[in-house]
């Protein structure tokens, strides 16, 4: 049995300690926003915050992870998606299946809080994530759209919102 | 394959007290219920589209002016859900804003004569092939609404006109909106005759709305078949047998017993085992430590170096199938002034989506219900019937979106089958077996193998006067819908190649051509990969173009000019990359340009590449200009990001993407053996949606096909050196010398 702290909460996980963090929240607490997609810390898809750095949780075992500890998942970043990482998503439509933008919004979000005004070459070095449909420029754009380096009109991707405005 | 139905109108427009009973599963995906809280089944009560009856099969219209759209065609992230939603949005006349998706299921279609015709998600065919009877769903639905406003208000239809979910009559200045009227509208007769709207009058398709689907990716509440969670649920990992066609001798389910979680230990099929546990984590844990032995059959020593050799006898062999013949090749050959031969290979790709293969089943004697992200929920359902030993109309296949798709989940279902072999040992209990990476990598069902020898006869002024392409290796068709082969050729294998038609014609006129193909099949399973074969076919004729352009010492947009002249849709995109990207202008220092263009899926695709080569060999892709011709946009932005993610995959190969095989075995396990494109390795793409007119084409895969070429094409400008089998991280590039 071991104590963690997720989204603010005190947890208890009945769980093995060399079980991977990604699993205790995935199986143990139903928390199933973090994704698996390799157990070996290669794609990201599992980038969870711990004490507010980007970390891959699929190669965290439980028994590395203090009861005060802060970790912080998908579920947790905001309330209604309104950290300025999901809005800057939601802005440019960045989602194609989908699978690996927990991680990347998660990623994303500890890289702005380490460097508010990234270059492009930090992006590249922080954003090591993989997505296989290929949003890579558009997690790009929506990077510096949530940094506050461009604004959403220099970026040349028109769309609509549902009642049919600019978005 | 599969082609759809035609819409049948008298089907549509009749209200379906089962088809509505049956309707309550799907509902709960659209409804943005949690299906990991509520497990939809067939005795609980409806939910998206509710006790509202149905104006035809795809459109439900609700009392608070809920527009719930049914699509039969798979989301996986190329937008189709939102593309198809905004065709029969169109024609309904509906407010945009208040429109919802949900899948009807697949037993719901068989049992009702297969309404929603096809639900295959391949071959970007999504809008193309179901546009016609969609659209009509969406205006036999409108007809009926205006019917009914006009006889409420004693008016004639013809006086009646609709706009944003409202009819209207003018002359008296009455108005309804749909929720108002679709209860009296369901009992209206569908009309016999429709007229679809003009696209150059469209309003909701055609134009760049956000996608349906975003919201539930950006919080993690999106539901994929890895997230489901339902009452009682095990779940399982599995091991199939390390080398094709080999078996499984035995295991020792007594040395994992006692590890935590373990359930039961399941031999499935011949060749597999899984361990079936409380948490997918115990069921793995617990399978790498159990002692399994294979008998790994005969092709125990197969290795890479041996499907090479097999391929390369194909490339001279006497017998071979034509897919394309002009004119007499071997005469102009002797005859011509000047020979250029290259050969080229491909390897084995594998598709790697994000998510890996996955199923939750649930097994009765009487019944078999299976929740699985699926290209193609019928074909999953017969998959599941067959595994179940039950007849399909027993069985049920609940669609969840896909993380990731790209041809993998479509024609085999696989994982399916394993899923329902294991629910089977244990009766009533839902098990949801997921794939670790590593399963998923050694079980693949790869893009093919293939080797091409390229042979060009130029006369005395450098005209290109033959041209013989000789493709040796796999078919997909062999391996997956033999059936399919007519007299040893596999049409699949020419795509990018026909002579005219409709799908993929080859743009080029050359007077003497032979186009055919030496059919070698290694013992690997293959699969349609996204862009399938008209990614090798692309490399192949587009790098060749570019040596015969060299060796006549042409330009290589000047040549492919030429021999456009009688292709003007081809040489329309073309163009207009050569425009965007500057060719013939100097481009910035160190960078260098390529082209490339094809045909594919309907559409006309090009490309122009942008990139530099470093001293120490480093490439980069500075930036790629990238046209489609569709014939009809129905998102161009959604467009855009196909184009965007189909460099992508085009690139992961071309860059890094190999399969190969040692002592039986796939080599590559996981990411770090199989390295894709990441950030740092991804240009900015320049997207040009052109679309012309008068036909559908596709767009989640033909732009994949020109990145490699185009990519190619710049590095030779760059470094001359042409590369001819791939991937480049094989090869060691050093630029030209200032």
């Amino acid at each position: 049995m071991a104590q963690l702290q997720v989204n603010g909460k005190t947890v208890e996980v009945d769980a093995d300690g060399d079980t991977p963090l990604l699993w205790a929240l995935r199986e143990q607490l139903g928390l199933t926003g973090t994704k698996y997609g390799c157990g070996l810390a290669q794609c990201g898809a599992c980038t969870v915050h711990l004490n507010g750095e980007a970390v891959r949780s699929c190669v965290r075992p439980l028994s590395s992870v203090a009861p005060t500890d802060r970790i912080t998942t998908i579920e947790g970043l905001s309330k209604d998606a309104s950290h300025p990482v999901q809005k800057a998503w939601a802005a440019l439509d960045v989602p194609q299946c989908g699978f690996c933008q927990s991680g990347m919004i998660m990623a994303a979000a500890a890289l702005l809080k380490d460097k508010p005004k990234p270059t492009d070459a930090d992006i590249d070095s922080a954003m090591t994530n993989i997505c296989r449909c290929g949003t890579y420029n558009r997690v790009r754009a929506a990077i510096h759209l949530a940094a506050g380096q461009v604004n959403r009109k220099s970026i040349a991707i028109r769309l609509l919102d549902p009642n049919g405005s600019e978005a | 394959m599969n082609a759809p139905h035609d819409f049948d109108t008298r089907q549509a427009g009749r209200p379906s007290n089962t088809g509505r009973r049956l309707f309550l599963q799907s509902s709960a995906v659209a409804g943005g219920l949690m299906l990991g809280f509520h497990v939809p089944t067939l005795a609980a009560e409806p939910t998206a589209a509710g006790a509202t009856p149905e104006l035809n099969a795809w459109v439900v219209v609700q009392p608070d002016e809920t527009v719930i759209i049914r699509i039969a065609r798979s989301e996986m992230g190329q937008g189709t859900l939102t593309g198809l939603a905004q065709l029969v949005a169109e024609e309904l006349d509906c407010d945009w804003s208040r429109v919802k998706t949900e899948y009807p299921t697949p037993g719901q279609n068989l049992a009702r004569d297969r309404v929603w015709g096809s639900f295959s998600t391949g071959g970007s065919r999504g809008v193309r092939e179901s546009h016609d009877y969609m659209r009509k769903g969406g205006a036999t639905a409108r007809a009926m609404l205006m019917q009914a406003a006009a006889a409420q208000w004693q008016v004639p239809v013809s006086e009646v006109t609709t706009s944003q979910g409202q009819v209207r009559h003018a002359a008296s200045g009455r108005s309804g909106s749909y929720g108002q009227l679709a209860a009296a509208a369901v009992t209206q007769k569908p009309p016999a005759d429709l007229t679809l709207k003009d696209p150059k009058d469209w309003k909701i398709a055609g134009k760049p709305y956000k996608r349906l689907d975003t919201r539930g990716k950006l919080d993690g509440s999106q539901i994929y078949g890895m997230d489901l969670k339902m009452p009682g649920l095990l779940n399982a990992a599995i091991k199939d047998c390390p080398v094709f066609g080999g078996k499984l001798k035995s295991f020792d389910a007594t040395a994992i017993a006692s590890k935590p979680g373990v359930k039961k230990v399941v031999a499935v099929g011949d060749s597999a085992v899984a361990v079936v546990a409380d948490t997918w984590w115990q069921a793995k844990t617990a399978l790498d430590a159990l002692p399994i032995v294979w008998d790994e059959g005969p092709n125990a020593a197969m290795d890479s170096a041996q499907i090479a050799a097999m391929l390369k006898a194909g490339l001279d062999a006497p017998e071979a199938a034509v897919g394309q013949r002009q004119g007499d090749v071997p005469a102009a050959m002797a005859g011509a002034a000047r020979k250029i031969e290259a050969v080229y290979s491909f390897p084995y790709q594998n598709h790697a989506t994000m998510e890996t293969m996955n199923a939750t089943a649930r097994w009765t004697p009487e019944r078999c219900e299976v929740w699985t992200p699926t290209q193609n929920g019928e074909a999953a359902l017969a998959a599941a019937a067959e595994a179940a030993g039950l007849p399909p109309a027993q069985c049920e296949v609940y669609k969840i979106h896909l993380g990731g798709g790209f041809g993998r989940r479509g024609a085999v279902h696989d994982w399916v089958r394993q899923a329902v072999a294991i629910a089977k040992a244990m009766p009533g209990t839902p098990v949801k077996l997921i794939w670790s990476r590593e399963e998923d990598m050694l079980h693949g069902r790869y893009h093919p193998i293939t080797q091409c020898k390229l042979t060009a006869g130029l006369d005395a002024k450098g005209q290109l006067q033959a041209l013989h392409m000789r493709i040796s290796g796999q078919s997909i068709l062999a391996g997956i819908f033999p059936q399919n082969i007519k007299n040893g050729l596999d049409p699949v294998v020419f795509q990018g190649l026909n002579q005219g038609g409709t799908e993929g014609a080859f743009g080029y006129s050359v007077p003497n051509l032979l186009i055919d193909h030496a059919m070698r099949n290694p013992p690997v399973p293959p699969g349609f990969w996204r862009g399938v074969n008209l990614n090798q076919n692309a490399i192949y004729v587009e790098s060749f173009i570019d040596e015969i352009a060299h060796a006549a010492g042409k330009d290589p947009l000047t040549l492919r000019r030429e021999l456009l002249a009688q292709s003007p849709k081809h040489l329309a995109v073309l163009n207009a990359v050569a425009e965007k990207a500057g060719w013939g202008k100097p481009a910035p220092k160190g960078h260098y340009r390529g082209l490339a263009q094809i045909m594919g899926f309907g559409s006309y695709v090009a490309a122009c590449a942008e990139v530099s080569v470093a001293k120490d060999g480093t490439l980069k892709i500075h930036r790629i200009v990238a046209a489609t011709d569709p014939g009809h946009a129905v998102n161009p932005q959604q467009i855009q990001a196909q184009v965007e993610g189909s460099f992508v995959y085009g690139l992961s190969a071309a860059l890094f993407g190999e399969i190969t095989l040692k002592d039986g075995r796939v080599q590559q396990d996981n990411f770090h053996t199989y390295p894709v494109v990441k950030m740092e390795h991804m240009p900015q793409v320049e997207s040009i949606v052109m679309p012309s007119g008068g036909f559908w084409g596709g767009v989640g895969e033909p732009t994949i096909a020109v990145a490699a070429p185009a990519v190619l094409n710049a590095i030779f400008a760059a470094t001359g050196q042409r590369i001819r089998d791939l991937p480049l991280s094989r090869h060691t590039l050093k630029p030209k010398v200032a």
